[in-house]
């Protein structure tokens, strides 16, 4: 099969075409989790969406639409935890996470046990995103991303230096509320790509992989976002070619890149 | 008639229901250079994060530029260097110009976006430190003392009229103090930019500040490093002879009152 033919399906044309941009989007946001120390919000969040999807399977809803404002609410929920209870991020995210994994565990049983719908969906099944899907995520994805050029030179201050930032009068309560809440919203859309279990992989290592090979922020957001498209198309392509999961393929494909990365870094 | 930049009047401070200031008083005026010392614990720094409006004083008045901290909003008037040494990530991945335009960003609205004009006022500020030459490398590999001079180079390319610096020079070797303190002196004297320092170094800094500010936990004393060491005062704090080195280490020593 040659790669026109390959991409002369509709639905290889729909899963590439939506799991690019949100590709995109994991990797404008990756960065700034990574540098923040932020990295495992994506595992938290993403337990957290275990549990509104199972919700919107019971309930016969869109598991996306469902998934996007409790996912947010979970993300708003860390923030407050470390901002007002002054717990560490890292304790916070493990609240919402033991939460949202209880929770999700609770509904399915009384739902009758996990099924098909819910297995897809801790999986990943990006072959199988509709054109609704593929719409939701890009409008979606393209609003991610104009946020952050939006925000960009107020979040790498925040990055770098929070004290020094809100010396200079930039509101660091906004810039970060705003900013769990673009996390929240890429961490349901990557769900369809690669599964609630492997959501943090996609934000996580194109970040990691770019700051190996980057020397200026602005060349480390291009890397990333270059990393995690070519993960995501030629994952979804090796899947194809040998009968492999999906999501799976693309992040092992993250894994090699991080490997090269590091090996280039050593080298040099 | 010089202008009153930070003015504190019974200002005091609180964290864990334990005081951390209290009632300080004390102006600073335009072109003052203050040495701002006291021993660890005593509220250096919780007193210019307030000055900074990180924090909010529990009781007291303060003014920044004749303006209630609530009311300002000209930060880009204020240049700031914190105490980070060794605190950067080496992989931090931006170079010495992108850190430096950070500073930048208080003076602009959203979306804050960089200009042709901005680029050359960091390059005047990398020309002005000695480090045009690192603008291109990321600020993680630099060494200690080149990262303190980029942050430098942050606090300053707005021009500002107050510095302040919380312990620049506590991992610096003495030939990197000194031309620390130079490059501080000459910004004082040449541009009028009134200082803040914050350290635990008050010796050597006798030399360089106008006026010393000494707290712990309330002000202890406020003045001119020649009356610190004529100050009575001051002798239970050090004890005779780490006075007598302190002053004694002054350009022109001077001996306490009896």
């Amino acid at each position: 099969m040659t790669i026109t033919d390959f991409l002369h399906y509709e639905f290889i044309q729909r899963a590439l075409l939506g799991g690019i941009f949100i590709a995109m989007s994991c990797a404008a946001l990756g960065v700034f989790l990574v540098l923040r120390r932020y990295s495992l919000i994506g595992d938290g969040l993403a337990h957290a969406t275990f549990s509104s999807v199972a919700l919107a399977l019971l309930l016969g809803m869109s598991p996306l639409y469902v998934s996007i404002p409790i996912v947010m609410a979970c993300a708003l929920g860390i923030l407050k935890l470390t901002e007002k209870i002054r717990l560490y991020g890292d304790a916070a995210i493990g609240v919402i996470s033991a939460l949202g994994l209880a929770v999700g565990i609770m509904i399915s049983s009384l739902a009758g046990g996990f099924n098909v719908d819910l297995f897809s969906y801790l999986f990943g099944s990006i072959l199988s995103i509709s054109n609704e899907e593929v719409i939701l995520s890009i409008i979606l994805s393209i609003i991610v991303m104009i946020t952050v050029a939006s925000f960009f030179n107020d979040l790498v201050s925040l990055t770098f230096d929070e004290e020094s930032a809100k010396a200079s009068g930039i509101c660091a309560v906004r810039i970060n509320t705003i900013f769990v809440l673009l996390t929240a919203l890429t961490v349901v859309l990557t769900m369809k790509v690669v599964g609630i279990l492997l959501v943090s992989a996609l934000l996580i290592l194109p970040a990691v992989t770019a700051i190996q090979l980057a020397g200026s922020f602005r060349t480390t957001m291009t890397t990333a976002a270059l990393a995690a498209v070519l993960s995501v198309s030629s994952g979804i392509a090796v899947s194809f070619y040998f009968n492999l999961p999906t999501g799976a393929t693309i992040v092992l494909i993250n894994m090699v890149f991080f490997a090269t990365a590091l090996l280039y870094r050593k080298m040099t | 008639m010089s202008i009153v930049v930070v003015s504190m009047k019974n200002l005091s401070f609180r964290y864990n229901a334990v005081d951390v200031l209290s009632e300080i008083s004390f102006s600073v005026n335009e072109g003052d250079y203050i040495g701002l010392v006291g021993p660890n614990g005593s509220g250096k720094t919780s007193l210019i994060k307030i000055i900074l409006g990180l924090l909010k004083p529990r009781q007291g008045l303060l003014s920044l530029f004749g303006q209630e901290p609530e009311k300002f909003s000209e930060w880009y008037r204020i240049g700031y260097l914190p105490q980070k040494m060794g605190m950067i990530n080496p992989q931090f991945p931006a170079t010495v110009r992108e850190i430096v335009a950070l500073g930048l960003l208080s003076k602009k609205a959203f979306p804050r976006y960089m200009g042709q004009s901005d680029r050359k006022a960091v390059d005047a500020a990398l020309v002005q430190l000695e480090i045009y030459n690192l603008r291109n490398h990321p600020i993680g590999q630099l060494s200690g003392g080149q990262q303190q001079r980029v942050l430098l180079a942050r606090a300053l390319v707005n021009n500002p009229e107050l510095l302040i610096l919380d312990e620049p020079t506590s991992a610096l070797d003495p030939d990197l103090r000194e031309r620390f303190y130079g490059i501080l002196k000459d910004l004082n004297e040449n541009n009028h930019t009134t200082i803040i320092l914050v350290t635990h170094d008050v010796g050597n800094i006798g030399k360089y500040t106008s006026k010393l500010l000494y707290i712990d936990k309330k002000l202890v004393f406020f003045g001119s490093f020649d009356d610190f060491c004529r100050s009575n005062d001051i002798t239970p704090l050090f004890g005779e002879h780490a006075q007598h080195v302190i002053c004694h280490r002054h350009d022109d020593p001077l001996t306490p009152e009896s």
